[in-house]
This record gives structure tokens, C-alpha cells and sequence, in this order.
């Protein structure tokens, strides 16, 4: 199959298209507005439907509505977007009705601005939401990726009955790369709704006894009963879907863990480090929610320093802290506010890293 | 022997969990004898507040889900797009419809969306223990308004269908009362004629119950019926505010 | 082989839409390819750029610190992003619209009267494709078909009327 030229949020909405979305819910914000307008043509034209929320809440909810009611619904937003959703993600992980949503993120807090940004990074993997509840994450570093992820993650989202979450960011929206689109999948007609998801509010007509999708259990045991059958659908989630790249770990003596966008600037970074007589590795996590600790149990024995890096003032850091269990130090390179740092500069920092260890 | 009455197969035969004199069990009554009398229990899906008839999925035989605060219209707009060939509807007191979710609402029937909105303003927040809400009326005793609703504090009370009747989607909005039973069967025909307006596919219908809530009111159940009459229909006027050519 | 071009002007110059097309062209000769623009308020009146990055590996990032090829439309952009560009590199301006000469002597500079040009073919609008024929004669980084069959897709339905005129300007350095 040939290539396209494609701009990020576009092919996003077309590999939702692809995998047999029947609802969009979106509104407009920047840097994700291409989705909806996307959506708003493309979708129809598909058989599926197209609606432009009067606002994220509402948003969200629709897509709760639509995929409770048996839809495979896909939603997308940006970083302020996604706060507003929060409640609604919560809610739909009690009520254990699956969707996709899509974070093209951008900088924080608050409005804050529209270039690249990773800062809700604790937000996509800790929840904005109450209670306790886990959304996979997967953050892919560029659209071929993104795309084959969003095509998957329906897939994902209806074996767990849970959101799943794909974190993509400002840059990946807005450039260009070749992708090759996966085939077209059926949108599941009503009349088969029930055999795919006999939980679905399709009507008592479409199958035996009637459904209720809810979320209030008001005594505590049976509410504590509920939060544990869904941490055993996450522990399961945490064996199966751990996803990670990693570029020469064994003989490493600096260790960047990136995702995303600044993954992709960490490769470079290694190449500029190697010049300098650095031999650098990399950990990419892809899911960020299960976190790929087990990664970094194949870190070799010469590595004398880990490095979180990122586009906030280090939040993944946490998790890449538990990860290496005291066995490294761990550092952090950081840009905010949507800037994004050269790979020379990440180089410059990494040495200093460096250098500071060495002197220990 | 012949059956002069039954409960309608749209309601779960169990008790509700209502309050003695509380409106709701009328409510539900009415919405589920008009879908068993048009055939359409099988192919119904509701959606309920936050609120006490978050409860009602225990009472209403048909496929339903819970909502988030206030954003039942937002949901059902959702369901309606997966199955637009089916009967929807949001079932919403004053709190969830008026206050928190007055943003979904709006919108709902500004986009025309073809599914029925049933709104119980009993003029309180009842689940949470009687609170002032948007609806509750000027001088009205609340648990956040002890001395009762003064307009420099809290503004005028809401008046929704007034709103949603300027709304060129909406095309259905009446105000009915549930404090007797002529009432009541007046309320049932404003219920059927929206789910025809529905079927027909014409746009966004509501349909408003002036309710009782004798507990949060702390009235009698009788006495809470004539004050929804005297009090609260004096404010709110029970009538059609729009309908449809033909309906 | 990997090459790095910037393209730069005012928005509406049309240096974006070039990117563009030698980014798809260079795709169609079976090439990995990335195209970054800016975007947001900066893309409504303010400065537009775009990087192109080109290679027959996989491109490990999209972001650039030195490029190998600068095509300015403006004297801001010249001015902003010349210290980009690599020894021996080159430079397109636009001396229709750059008064000033380039201060580097280190690499090669290819000034083309884009406007002047187009002006004179009547399509003022197509300064932007005199200034990519430019590029394609002196890089050879994409074929002229190749180009010319990505016109035809551009400018095709109710904007068919616009290919030949582009083309014709396109062709002017031919």
C-alpha cells in the first residue's frame, strides 16, 4: 500500500475512521481543531455521525452516551479540554463503557499556550478524575504510530471496557509524514450491537432482561467489590499492554527515558553525544499508564546515570524514579511552556549531568 | 373477573424508594404507561439525573443509564446518534437541569436533538437535603436560604420553559402539575404528545412537572400538593408554551 | 543522505505551500520525509516557516538546529534565520522583496527576483513556484515531473485553472 503525505490531526481522524468509529465528539481547540474539521466531513461520509459539543463537558458525555449505547466513539482535545473532561473519563471507567480520546497537548498550566507540551503527563496517568480508576496511555512519537495506536486502541478500550488514552502533542498534530493507512473496518450496524456488546443500552427489545449502565453504588462493600473487579481488569492491563522501544541500553553510559516528541529528539541528542565520546541509550515508554518498568532491567552494567526527559518541569520523573529503584541516579532535562529544547542543548545538558556524577 | 386497572409492564413491580407524597412515582408512572400504550417499552433508553431519581433506573423498565451532574441532554444526545430510530429521554429535577446542567440543556434543544426531556421542578434540591435551587421561589425557605429566597441574593427564580420556548428548535415545551388527578391526566397527554413530536422526528421536546417534595418542603403530602397549585403554578403558569402545527 | 530545508516568508508569501509540495515530491521518489510547520496565530499575517527534513533512513526528528537549505521570501526571515544555515549550504532570497545582500560568504547564495518574476508572467500570485523552480534547478533535490504531477493534484477541480500559470512559473528557471 502507498504512502500519503499527511498532516497529524488529519490522519487521526482518519485512522479513527478506520477502525469503524461511529461517533465523533469534539470541540474546537487549538492544537487539535483539524480533528474535528476533519470529522465534521469525513465522518458523514463514512456513516458515521459528526457532532461539534457546546463544550468539552458536554463533549465527553455525548461520547459516554453514544458508546454506552453500544458506538464505537473517539473524542479528541487538548491539554485545558482534557481537565474539563475529567470528571466524565472517571465516570465512564465506573460505568465500564469503553472509548478512545485523543490529547494533542500543548502547553500548561491553565490556558497557558499552544506549542508542544508534555505537562499532563501526571494528568493522562493519575487522572484529573476522583476516585480510583486507571485509563491506559500510550503516547506515540510520530503519526505512523499514532495512527496504527488509535487503530488499535478500540480494540483495546472494548476487551477492557475502559477509556484508552492516546497522548499525542502539538507538533505531531500540525507536521506532515508519510502514513500508510490501515484498511477500512465496518462500522457495526445496530441491529448487531447486542452480539458485539450485550451490555449496550440499545433497548430491552434488542436483547434478553433489560440493562443499566450506572455509577452510584451507595453501600460501601458493594462499591468496594465494584473498584475491585476493575483493578483486576488494570492488573491485567499492567501484564499485557506494557509497551516500550529501547536504543542501546547494554553498553550505555547515559540513559535518556523520553516519549513522544522528545523521544524523537533524544535519537538525535545520542548521535551529538557519541561525537563527544558519550555513549548514550534510550528509553522510550510508548505506554506511559501501565509505566514499562521492566525496561529498565535491561539497562547495562556500565550505566552511570538515568535521565527523565521532558517537556514539563519533570513529572514523568516520578515514575522513572520508581522504575530504577535506587540503582542509578536519575536526572532531569527540561524545557516548559511549549519550547522545545535542541538536541544540541539536551546534549550540552546531558554532559553537565555527566560530569556532575563522574565528580561525585 | 375482569381487570378494571393493572400496573403498566413499564415500571419494575417493586416498591420506589421515594418519600410518601414525593411527585416522582407519578412521573414515572405517566412516561411509562404513554411508552407501553405507543408500543415502545423495547426500544426505549433513558437516561436519569443526579438527584433522586438517579434512582428511577430501579423503577422504569427499560434499558437506561446514570448521567453525570446536569448532563443527561449531553448524553442522550450521544445515544440518539447510535440510534436514531429509537426513543430517548432524560428524566431531571431542578438542580441537575436547571443549575449545574443549564448549559446541556440549552444546547440540546438549540440543536433540535430529536429525543424528550421530562423536567421535575419541585422548586429544591431534594437528594442532598433540601438546598435552595434556581427554581426554588422568593421567600421560600432552603437549608442554604433559612430565612427563605430573597431576590438581592439569589435573583428570580428560573422559569425554563420561558427560556427553552425561545429556542426555535425546541419545538414542544409544556408546563404540567402533578396535585390532582385531573392534572395528572392533562400532564399524561403532554407526555404522550411529545414522544409523537419525537417519533416524528420534528425537534427537541420538554415536558415541565410542577412537583411536590413534602419532606424538603416540611409540609404535609396534601398540604404540599396545594402549595404547588397556589405557590408554585402562580409563578411558574402551567400551560403549552409551544407546539408544533397539528399536535 | 538527509537534507535540511527552512522555508520562511510573511504569511501568504506561499513559502509553506512549497515545502510542502517538495516534501510530497520528494515522497512520490520514495523518500522518508517530515514537514513541520508553524502554526496558530503566527500563520494569520504574522511570520510563516516550515522545515522539511529528507532522508532515505527513517527521520529520527523533525526538529532542526541547522539546515542545508534556506529559502527566505522576506528580509525578516533573512535576517532571523541566516546564521542557520550550514558552511556550504545554500540560500534562496527573495531580492524582489530583500533590499539587503547575505552577510555569509561561507556558503552559496541564490538570489531570485521572485516577484519581479512573477509580475511579469501576470501571475503575481505565483512568486512562491518562480522561486521553486529556483530551488529545483539548482538542488535537484526533487524532479521537475515529480513536481509538476503534485501541481496537477493541487491544482485540480475548480482550482484546475490555476495549473498552468503555476506551472509557467515553475518552469521560468527551467
Amino acid at each position: 500500500m502507498s504512502k500519503i503525505l499527511m498532516k497529524g490531526n488529519e490522519a487521526f481522524g482518519e485512522a479513527a475512521i478506520r477502525a469503524g468509529v461511529k461517533c465523533y465528539f469534539g470541540y474546537p481547540i487549538t492544537p487539535q481543531n483539524e480533528v474535528p474539521e476533519y470529522m465534521s466531513h469525513e465522518l458523514p461520509k463514512a456513516g458515521g455521525a459528526f457532532l461539534q459539543a457546546e463544550s468539552e463537558l458536554a463533549a465527553v458525555n455525548m461520547a459516554f452516551g453514544a458508546a454506552a449505547a453500544g458506538g464505537r466513539v473517539f473524542i479528541s482535545t487538548s491539554s485545558p479540554g482534557l481537565a474539563l473532561m475529567q470528571e466524565g473519563l472517571g465516570f465512564i471507567c465506573s460505568t465500564e463503557v469503553p472509548l478512545v480520546a485523543l490529547n494533542v497537548s500543548r502547553g500548561g498550566p491553565g490556558v497557558g499556550g499552544i506549542q508542544p507540551g508534555q505537562a499532563d503527563y501526571i494528568q493522562v496517568t493519575r487522572g484529573g478524575y476522583n476516585g480510583d480508576a486507571k485509563i491506559p496511555v500510550f503516547a506515540p512519537a510520530g503519526i505512523q504510530e499514532c495512527v496504527d495506536l488509535i487503530y488499535e486502541c478500540f480494540d483495546i478500550a472494548e476487551k477492557y471496557r475502559n477509556p484508552v488514552m492516546i497522548l499525542a502533542d502539538a507538533m505531531m498534530g500540525q507536521m506532515m509524514e508519510p502514513v500508510e493507512l490501515p484498511p477500512k473496518k465496518e462500522i457495526t450496524p445496530v441491529d448487531r450491537i447486542p452480539q458485539v456488546k450485550p451490555w449496550a443500552i440499545t433497548g430491552t427489545g434488542q436483547h434478553e432482561g433489560r440493562n443499566v449502565i450506572f455509577s452510584l453504588r451507595m453501600q460501601p462493600d458493594v462499591l468496594e467489590a465494584h473498584v475491585e473487579h476493575m483493578f483486576e481488569k488494570y492488573a491485567r492491563a499492567e501484564k499485557e499492554l506494557v509497551r516500550y522501544n529501547t536504543i542501546g541500553l547494554e553498553d550505555a553510559e547515559v540513559v535518556f527515558v523520553a516519549f513522544g516528541t522528545m523521544s524523537r529528539l533524544c535519537v538525535e541528542t545520542m548521535e551529538i553525544m557519541a561525537e563527544r565520546g558519550v555513549k548514550a541509550g534510550l528509553i522510550r515508554p510508548i505506554s506511559l499508564w501501565p509505566f514499562p518498568e521492566k525496561a529498565f532491567d535491561e539497562i547495562g552494567p556500565g550505566t552511570k546515570l538515568v535521565i527523565s526527559t521532558e517537556l514539563s518541569m519533570g513529572q514523568m520523573i516520578y515514575d522513572v524514579k520508581v522504575a530504577a529503584k535506587n540503582r542509578w541516579p536519575v536526572g532531569l532535562i527540561h524545557r516548559t511552556g511549549g519550547i522545545v529544547p535542541s538536541s544540541i542543548e539536551i546534549a550540552d545538558r546531558a554532559m553537565k549531568l555527566l560530569e556532575e556524577v563522574n565528580a561525585r | 373477573m375482569k381487570t378494571v386497572f393493572a400496573p403498566t409492564a413499564g415500571m419494575v413491580p417493586t416498591d420506589t424508594s421515594y418519600c410518601p407524597g414525593c411527585s416522582h412515582g407519578v412521573a414515572h408512572r405517566l412516561i411509562m404507561e404513554c411508552l407501553e400504550e405507543r408500543g415502545d417499552l423495547g426500544r426505549a433508553i433513558g437516561v436519569v439525573p443526579i438527584g433522586c431519581a438517579i434512582n428511577a433506573h430501579h423503577f422504569m423498565n427499560v434499558d437506561m443509564c446514570e448521567s453525570t451532574h446536569g448532563r443527561a441532554p449531553a448524553i442522550a444526545s450521544g445515544i440518539r446518534r447510535v440510534h436514531p430510530d429509537k426513543v430517548v429521554f432524560t428524566y431531571q429535577g431542578d438542580g441537575d437541569l436547571a443549575s449545574i446542567g443549564a448549559g446541556e440543556i440549552v444546547h440540546a434543544a438549540h440543536r433540535g436533538e430529536k429525543f424528550t426531556t421530562f423536567f421535575i421542578n419541585n422548586a429544591i434540591y431534594g437528594m442532598t437535603g433540601g438546598q435552595m435551587a434556581p427554581t426554588t421561589l422568593i421567600g421560600q425557605k432552603a437549608t442554604t436560604a433559612v430565612d427563605g429566597r430573597t431576590v438581592e441574593q439569589a435573583g428570580m427564580p428560573l422559569r425554563v420553559c420561558e427560556m427553552l420556548a425561545t429556542i426555535d428548535c425546541a419545538v414542544f415545551v409544556e408546563r404540567v402539575m402533578l396535585n390532582n388527578p385531573a392534572n395528572v391526566r392533562k400532564a399524561k397527554k403532554a407526555v404522550m404528545t411529545a414522544l409523537d413530536i419525537q417519533a416524528a422526528g420534528l425537534g427537541f421536546t420538554f415536558v415541565e412537572f410542577l412537583s411536590a417534595c413534602p419532606t424538603n418542603w416540611g409540609l404535609a403530602p396534601v398540604d404540599a400538593l396545594k402549595w404547588v397549585e397556589t405557590d408554585m403554578a402562580a409563578y411558574y403558569p402551567v400551560k403549552n408554551f409551544k407546539r408544533p402545527e397539528g399536535y | 543522505m538527509i537534507k535540511k530545508l527552512f522555508f520562511a516568508g510573511s504569511g501568504g508569501q506561499g513559502a509553506l505551500a512549497i515545502g510542502q509540495l517538495i516534501a510530497k515530491a520528494a515522497m512520490e521518489e520514495g523518500n522518508e520525509v517530515t514537514y513541520l510547520p508553524s502554526y496558530g496565530p503566527e500563520m494569520r499575517g504574522g511570520t510563516a516557516n516550515a522545515t522539511v527534513v529528507i532522508s532515505d533512513k527513517p527521520i529520527s526528528c523533525p526538529l532542526i538546529n541547522e539546515c542545508d537549505v534556506l529559502v527566505v521570501m522576506n528580509l525578516p526571515s533573512l535576517t532571523l534565520f541566516e546564521p542557520m544555515v550550514n558552511p556550504n549550504g545554500l540560500l534562496f532570497m527573495n531580492s524582489s522583496l530583500i533590499p539587503e545582500k547575505a552577510k555569509r560568504s561561507d556558503i552559496r547564495v541564490v538570489e531570485v527576483p521572485a516577484n519581479d518574476e512573477a509580475e511579469k508572467l501576470g501571475i503575481e500570485r505565483a512568486a512562491n513556484m518562480v522561486m521553486l523552480g529556483a530551488i529545483l534547478k539548482e538542488t535537484g533535490i526533487v524532479g521537475f515531473e515529480t513536481v509538476y504531477n503534485e501541481l496537477e493534484h493541487m491544482f485540480s477541480g475548480r482550482k484546475a485553472r490555476f495549473l498552468e500559470p503555476n506551472r509557467k512559473a515553475v518552469d521560468l528557471y527551467l
